[in-house]
């Protein structure tokens, strides 16, 4: 379980806080306003902000003290989750293995993921000569590699199209499926939140609200939510 | 940043404080055997005219090389590798070789002095401030070129791409991309030229042309040489170092990242206007190959006579240098890598300070002063090579850290929280990450390292033995002892091996990178 | 360090017998041990008749070497330096660092000195060199020099011993009317070099008319380059001397080999190495006579301050000649 306990973020002048927690298999969509903070609860959890009070738990366990790299996360970035000079095979076999000495089953399991997310033998091409949703893709084959119990996504298919973004949705359901994952995903698209299936946690002045179930806070969404969806 | 303290942050702050130690403790060992501290006018004046020339040769250098970066930046032409590769060479000649093949040009009895006086113009003199200038702006301004053009090469191609997309033209280009650009490499290079300059010695007084052109180095010199008054000296050198820190400080100061922000490392090629902007190009480019080219031809032609019949300590003594430098190189750019990587983290004045003040160490203060501490403990003779290599790992890791620092600024912000989230750290973390983003800067840095470590002889003097001479120590006795002819050669064959380590690192960099 | 001295002591034990051979260390100047001065030959010469090991240490330049003495103190290796000259005699004994050599050496030096801590063992006349087929006609004497357009490069007296030198020439020579004189040279002078390399480089380069060095420059480049069209100017006020010297340190472990060194200093052996190495005049005269060229340009009148007034007077010439030159 993850839990956000009396949680509080600080970055300058801006401050927000959580106090909640999420089940091991939950699917959240994270939504609110631009500023509002989305991508800030998202650094905190993969490890790259301090809370400024409270306490990030999973399974029990304070993270406070957990390296961003050891931590139970995989976080997709809106960009840079490849690394250019290194080759596609390379970027994914970076998530087995830092210093990429694969075994021959790495390899298989590698070439496995890429099949699985549509990228049959592109492992040689350099992130450069992909498309974006092909970059994608291997972004998230890596996370199917990595098979961490928390999946972060902050907007990285935010410059897909409609429909790339509908089988992007797919296959993050897929790997969240395959790997038991939590999944924590920004997005300003309501058709996202829903495509996610599970839970919303709306993020407004300075406060996560707890999760509640995506169809149920569209169908009677409360002041904010309506303000933040534009319906009158 | 919820991560563990790693032993890399200790290394660095560690290493800083050796290299401070390394620059601090050989003065206050100077110091302490004077008594007190006593500058005279001399000194003084001593100190303004230093201050003086160094300012105007960093600035003329650095504003020279801009037209000539870009330049290099946005036109592809044949010969382009070549100029780049060339701008290696003036900054690795011994002061005195530099001097003669520029006397070669600009001297009284010079080609440009004969073509004036062909043309029945009067001819020019060299020597004075002036003459000062143009030395430092010929051994400096490919260095700072060198730095430019890194910084352009930096502007990440979906940057280029955007502005072109959004029509810009040359000047809206440069408000946008190459103005912040310079403002963060532009600090650095004026720095290292200026304190380089500043301790600036054999030049300025060939080229003074009086003793009015006197620089703080000399007034050192001659204070151990002839009055043997260490706490002068001491004196003299604390001064130097402290307007080295003081123009450290400063440049720290009004150093302001670009923050471009990641590219996917794909080549494209600035937009390269025509018209007038073309014709500008083609004339800075002229300009500077002749304007390095002629001295190099110069030191080549004095050269070649004396090849055929050269001294034999010639070849063991190149060879002793040549180890020299490889050692020196490795360990400097390890070191430079380390505290450039730390200071990306986190920007510290320890480290910056650390990597800067050798630069404005006297040679002579360091030299006697690790000889006082070095002799109650070992004949400092036997230790010639190893301290040699020591100082040189001092003097040259400046330079490399200027060079290694913005890029490596930009690896940790574009890339840092992708290979944090990915626990690539330690030996991976360089493997994957750094030594592939950074090949360019490490081999151009590695060359100049070990191109200068060929070249210093500053300290050695102290140290040198019976059997352990270096080449530019050869070719010193040389021409002390009325063999110019063979000096040329030696000196040919001293530029023609920095030249060739410089060469076959920074050549490699580029190739690693590519 | 500890490895250091395990291969010190491993050597020792391994080889008793050189351990034997006592090792005479000379602290000299660096272009006397180099392969083309006299280091090599003198070095083979003494050690045949000394049964020890002559050890050359060189010491960068000649104003070098006093600073590395004072430098080392009595903790020095060194039992002999070798190459000070006499405006650095008087600082040298001044540190009580060196011991009294106890001889009465005669040499042929044309003017007559005596030091109870120091022996000559070659000197020279400064001079300013010229090309002869370009300047046929050289001035007499530093007013007519500074009289004329020509150009000169001399070095600075703060850092080379023949720029001090030349300081003490024209202090010798004038005076207090040295200061008009330097004020008179001002416009002559092309530039004022480090050391004495740089500047003999820049004359051949052809930056200059004259060049400060010595009588016996035009020598080397008629013997070592056969090459006539060198000559020294003669100046009727006198030519400034340089004596270079060697003396023994009170500090010494090998006394009676430092002294048997100075003896041999003045011997054929060593003197007739110097003429075409060190390219100066050998204090004694040795029998086969001095070599071509060295009697071309012999001044009529020598000039040398004493060690101790060409010390007390170093001071004011350097701020005179400052003042002077500062344009």
């Amino acid at each position: 379980m993850l839990q956000l306990d009396r949680l509080t973020l600080t970055q300058g002048s801006f401050q927000m806080t959580a106090d909640w927690s999420a089940n091991p298999d939950a699917r959240i969509a994270v939504m609110g306003p631009s500023g509002a903070g989305k991508s800030t609860l998202l650094a905190a959890i993969a490890g790259f902000l301090k809370p400024s009070s409270g306490r990030i738990l999973w399974q029990g366990r304070d993270q406070a003290d957990v390296p961003a790299g050891e931590r139970p996360v995989t976080i997709l970035f809106q960009d840079q989750n490849l690394f250019p000079h290194l080759t596609v095979a390379q970027n994914l076999g970076l998530g087995l293995r830092p210093d990429l000495r694969l075994t021959p089953a790495d390899r298989a399991r590698l070439d496995e993921a890429l099949a699985r997310v549509g990228l049959d033998g592109m492992g040689p091409r350099r992130p450069a000569q992909l498309s974006g949703g092909q970059a994608s893709r291997a972004a998230l084959a890596r996370a199917l590699l990595r098979a961490r119990p928390i999946l972060l996504l902050d907007e990285p298919f935010a410059a897909l199209g409609p429909a790339l973004r509908g089988e992007m949705l797919d296959l993050v359901r897929a790997v969240a499926d395959e790997t038991g994952a939590l999944v924590l995903m920004v997005t300003h698209d309501p058709k996202d939140a829903l495509a996610l299936g599970g839970d919303t946690a709306f993020v407004a002045e300075g406060i996560v609200h707890a999760p509640v179930e995506t169809r149920a806070l569209f169908a009677n969404p409360p002041k904010d939510v309506q303000d933040y969806l534009g319906r009158t | 940043m919820a991560s563990r303290a790693r032993p890399l942050n200790l290394i660095a702050p560690a290493l800083a404080a050796l290299l401070l130690a390394l620059v601090l403790a050989p003065l206050a060992a100077v110091g302490w055997r004077g008594a007190g501290l006593s500058l005279g006018p001399a000194d003084w004046a001593a100190v303004r005219f230093s201050i003086t020339q160094a300012l105007l040769s960093a600035v003329f250098s650095t504003a020279l090389a801009i037209p000539v970066a870009r330049a290099l930046a946005r036109r592809r032409f044949p010969g382009r590798t070549l100029l780049i590769t060339l701008m290696g060479a003036p900054f690795l000649l011994p002061a005195v070789v530099a001097v003669l093949g520029l006397l070669a040009v600009f001297g009284r009895s010079g080609l440009l002095n004969q073509a004036l006086i062909a043309l029945g113009l009067p001819p020019i003199s060299i020597y004075g401030l002036h003459g000062v200038v143009l030395a430092h702006v010929f051994l400096n301004l490919p260095l700072a070129t060198r730095m430019i053009l890194q910084g352009w090469l930096s502007i990440p191609s979906e940057r280029i791409r955007l502005a072109q997309s959004l029509g810009f033209g040359p000047s809206e280009t440069f408000r946008h991309l190459e103005g912040p650009m310079l403002r963060e490499v532009l600090p650095g290079v004026v720095l290292v030229i200026l304190v380089i300059c500043l301790t600036s010695f054999a030049v300025v007084l060939t080229l003074g042309g009086g003793p009015s052109a006197t620089t703080i180095e000399l007034a050192i010199y001659q204070a151990v040489r002839f009055e043997f008054d260490l706490s002068r000296a001491a004196g003299l050198a604390g001064v130097q170092l402290a307007v080295g820190s003081l123009a450290a400080l400063a440049a720290w100061l009004v150093t302001s990242p670009a923050g471009f922000g990641a590219g996917l490392g794909r080549e494209l090629n600035l937009s390269a206007p025509e018209g007038w902007r073309r014709a500008g190009d083609i004339a800075a480019l002229s300009a500077v190959a002749l304007f390095l080219s002629l001295p190099l031809g110069a030191v080549l032609l004095r050269g070649l006579p004396g090849l055929s019949d050269l001294p034999a300590v010639v070849l063991p003594a190149a060879g002793r240098s040549v180890l020299v430098a490889l050692a020196s190189s490795s360990i400097a750019t390890t070191a430079a890598l380390t505290l450039a990587l730390a200071a990306a983290r986190r920007p510290q004045m320890l480290l910056g300070a650390a990597a800067t003040l050798p630069l404005a160490t006297s040679g002579l203060v360091l030299g006697t002063g690790l000889f006082l501490l070095i002799q109650p403990f070992a004949t400092p003779m036997t230790l010639a090579l190893p301290v040699t290599i020591l100082v040189n790992v001092a003097l040259s890791l400046p330079y490399l850290y200027r060079i290694l620092l913005p890029e490596a600024r930009a690896v940790h912000s574009d890339y840092g929280r992708l290979a944090d989230s990915l626990a690539i750290q330690g030996w991976s973390r360089l493997r994957w990450l750094i030594l592939p983003r950074l090949a360019r800067p490490l081999g151009f840095g590695a060359g100049i390292a070990a191109a200068l470590s060929m070249g210093d002889l500053g300290v050695i003097a102290l140290f040198a033995g019976e059997r352990q001479a270096t080449l530019p120590l050869v070719v010193s006795q040389l021409t002390g002892a009325y063999r110019m002819e063979a000096a040329a050669s030696a000196a040919l064959i001293l530029v023609t091996l920095s030249f060739a380590l410089f060469w076959a690192c920074d050549a490699g960099g580029r190739r690693a990178a590519a | 360090m500890q490895r250091h001295l395990l291969a010190a002591g491993l050597l020792t034990i391994a080889t008793p017998a050189l351990a034997e051979t006592p090792v005479l260390t000379v602290l000299t100047y660096d272009s006397f041990t180099s392969e083309w001065g006299p280091g090599p030959a003198i070095e083979a010469a003494f050690e045949a008749t000394c049964a020890c090991d002559l050890r050359f240490v060189p010491a960068g330049d000649g104003a070098a070497l006093l600073a590395r003495v004072q430098l080392e103190g009595a903790a020095s290796d060194a039992d002999v330096v070798l190459g000070l000259d006499t405006s650095l005699t008087a600082a040298a004994s001044a540190t009580q660092l060196f011991a009294p050599h106890g001889k009465t050496a005669s040499t042929n030096l044309p003017v007559d000195f005596a030091d109870p801590n120091f022996l000559p063992f070659d000197w020279g006349w400064f001079a300013f060199v010229h090309d002869k087929t370009k300047l046929p006609e050289p001035p007499k004497s530093f007013e007519a020099l500074a009289a004329s357009d020509l150009k000169i490069v001399i070095q600075d007296p703060r850092s080379s011993t023949p720029g001090l030198g030349l300081l003490m020439w024209v202090k010798a020579a004038y005076g207090d009317r040295a200061p008009e004189i330097w004020q008179g040279l001002a416009d002559n002078i092309v530039t004022v070099t480090p050391g004495w390399s740089e500047a003999y480089g820049l004359f051949l380069e052809g930056e200059a008319d004259m060049v400060l060095s010595y009588t016996t420059s035009p020598a080397y480049h008629l013997i070592a380059e056969s090459d006539d069209t060198k000559g020294a100017a003669l100046f009727d006020e006198g030519h400034y001397m340089q004596i270079e010297v060697a003396g023994k340190l009170a500090s010494s472990d090998q006394p009676d080999l430092a002294d048997q060194f100075l003896d041999f200093m003045l011997t054929e052996a060593f003197q007739s190495v110097i003429p075409q190495t060190n390219w100066m005049y050998p204090a004694v005269t040795p029998a086969s006579g001095l070599p071509e060229g060295f009697d071309a340009f012999r001044p009529a009148k020598s000039l040398l301050l004493a060690p101790a007034q060409a010390q007390a007077a170093r001071d004011a010439a350097l701020a005179e000649w400052q003042a002077a030159l500062a344009r």
